[in-house]
């Protein structure tokens, strides 16, 4: 099975109903197997002329009631940006897949890159707090798409999945769960008479009950900053209300967001932190390091974004030396440096490759033996 | 057998070889090996640069890109110039002469057969070239057994095409047999 068959089979076995869009190299198997598949369980697949109307189909959908989900890639996440804003202020699950490829612009179409790890939390405009998950293999790609459709659900936001165009065109043997054992979170509904409903209420986890419409409930829905009613305000203590729960919703839940592996790591002397591919390509290189007696270890993040602050922290207190392999010119490092403020920068040590090849496990063995 | 076998399968694209590797792929998990399998290739649908690699393994197979291959099949000449010096040692080096007319490096273990022209020839058509050109590696290699080879066919392309894929197969099988060194 392939990467993007797993994304597509994760997102029908999580519950998705709805997909609105547009087919893009690397990431056109999702749209293409859901468009055959959805239909077939009652659900509903549309292309729509461009990404634009994509995210805001899923949005609309969503408000309706769908479980929602598109698939793009990186000229596509581009346009959808404003869109994944709007679903965000609105606090509407969706989520959108980004199977990323060499930028900028339509770049290399068929080529591996990791250049939207920041686009993926700073892509729209304002501050917006992100989720963001980045798989490692293609049944992790199954996993995260329900993990993400999930979260979405349960966060009320639109949640991004990245998948590096390898994993989305690897194919590996992959045995699905029974969907017996698939855990499927679906958003919580107002249990309030409708004249009492707020459409963004508080409570203790900063997650609101989602009604739908055609439900009998009365809100609306605006890009512009609103009150609990979903009505436009300008007043300063309303903004800050919806700001801070925006951003809280997601502080105060890292430990439910953050998801980390850490491989080797127990008494790793070198660390090498990076995701997805990257990351596959680094484990080899640590199991041919640590033949040759080399103490190295990887700490991978699946969830990039919130960034794993704690974790990374004790990694940098415990070893000497952090080794960051990444497709791009320097995206995930920025993290490590703004946590490595007792640190001299000597103990930082990029890998950056942006020419359509992957960094092979031979690139980072060599570098592991040049710190070592 | 080695624990890990890596496989590139290059040439140009329209030539099959990205089907090719999948039914390698599928035949490894016919028989529960641990196999990845990745490819490149341009933005072309015929023409410029396409290739698949193929791991096949007993244990957990981190890389899944092939950087040091034990076989390498090159149906073009740019195929064979490009990969050729990431070739093992001791691995095993089969060109189409068809189309590759000139061996920059002299591989250990080289067979040079011209696929294209023989699948022309003995079964009208160059479409086939990928499945015979497989199947004639995986008998000089052993790295799938025929039968999960003919398994895999069966469920990797339409039914329409099944029996000239397996026809292909067995000619194949037929000249790895008769070149075998």
């Amino acid at each position: 099975m392939q990467g993007n068959e797993a994304v597509a089979y994760g997102a029908l076995d999580a519950g998705v109903n709805f997909f609105a869009g547009y087919p893009i190299t690397p990431s056109t198997e999702v749209a293409e197997i859901l468009s055959v598949e959805l239909p077939k369980r009652g659900g509903v697949f549309v292309q729509m002329e461009d990404e634009i109307a994509s995210i805001c189909a899923i949005t609309g959908a969503s408000l309706a009631g769908a479980k929602s989900l598109t698939a793009t890639s990186g000229p596509g996440f581009s346009l959808m940006q404003e869109g994944i804003g709007f679903a965000k202020i609105t606090e509407t699950p969706c989520v959108v897949v980004n199977v990323q490829r060499m930028g900028p612009s339509t770049g290399m179409p068929t080529s591996p890159a990791q250049g939207d790890i920041m686009q993926a939390k700073w892509g729209s405009h304002g501050d917006s707090p992100s989720i963001v998950l980045y798989p490692d293999s293609v049944k992790e790609s199954y996993e995260l798409t329900i993990r993400a459709v999930n979260l979405a659900e349960k966060y009320r936001t639109c949640v991004i999945l990245l998948l590096d165009e390898v994993i989305g065109h690897m194919r590996e043997a992959v045995r699905l769960p029974d969907m017996a054992n698939v855990r499927v979170i679906n958003r919580i509904k107002p249990t309030v008479p409708p004249h009492w409903y707020k459409h963004y209420d508080e409570n203790q986890k900063y997650l609101s009950p989602l009604a739908s419409y055609g439900e009998g409930y009365r809100f609306h829905v605006t890009g512009l900053t609103h009150d609990s009613h979903g009505f436009p305000t300008n007043k300063s203590s309303e903004a800050s209300e919806m700001m801070e729960r925006l951003r809280k919703k997601i502080d105060y839940n890292i430990r439910d967001l953050v998801q980390i592996e850490s491989h080797q790591m127990e008494d790793a002397k070198i660390a090498i932190f990076t995701a997805g591919i990257t990351a596959r390509a680094a484990k080899a290189a640590i199991a041919m390091a640590r033949a040759e007696g080399i103490k190295v270890g990887l700490l991978r993040p699946l969830t990039i974004w919130p960034f794993p602050d704690d974790a990374v922290r004790k990694m940098l207190r415990n070893v000497e030396t952090v080794i960051v392999p990444e497709l791009n010119q320097g995206q995930l490092i920025h993290e490590i440096q703004r946590l490595t403020k007792d640190k001299s920068d000597g103990n930082l040590i990029p890998i950056q490759r942006v020419n359509g090849q992957l960094i092979t496990p031979n690139d980072i063995l060599r570098k592991i033996k040049e710190v070592s | 057998m080695a624990k890990s076998y890596e496989i590139r399968l290059s040439g140009s694209g329209g030539q099959g070889l990205i089907l090719a590797g999948i039914i390698l792929a599928r035949a490894a998990v016919i028989e529960k090996r641990r196999v990845t399998q990745t490819q490149s290739y341009g933005p072309e649908s015929r023409g410029g640069y396409s290739r698949a690699d193929v791991i096949i393994s007993d244990e957990e197979i981190y890389f899944p890109e092939a950087t040091n291959f034990n076989c390498l099949l090159a149906l073009t000449q740019e195929a064979c110039d490009v990969y050729l010096y990431d070739l093992r040692d001791s691995g095993i080096l089969i060109i189409d002469t068809t189309f590759v007319k000139n061996l920059a490096l002299a591989a250990e273990n080289t067979y040079e057969l011209p696929f294209t022209e023989i699948a022309q020839e003995k079964l009208g058509s160059p479409i086939t070239t990928n499945i015979l050109s497989l199947a004639f590696m995986t008998q000089i290699t052993g790295i799938v057994k025929p039968e999960s080879l003919k398994q895999s066919i069966a469920e990797s392309v339409k039914p329409a095409f099944v029996e000239l894929n397996h026809k292909a197969m067995e000619l194949g099988f037929e000249l790895a047999k008769k070149y075998k060194k």
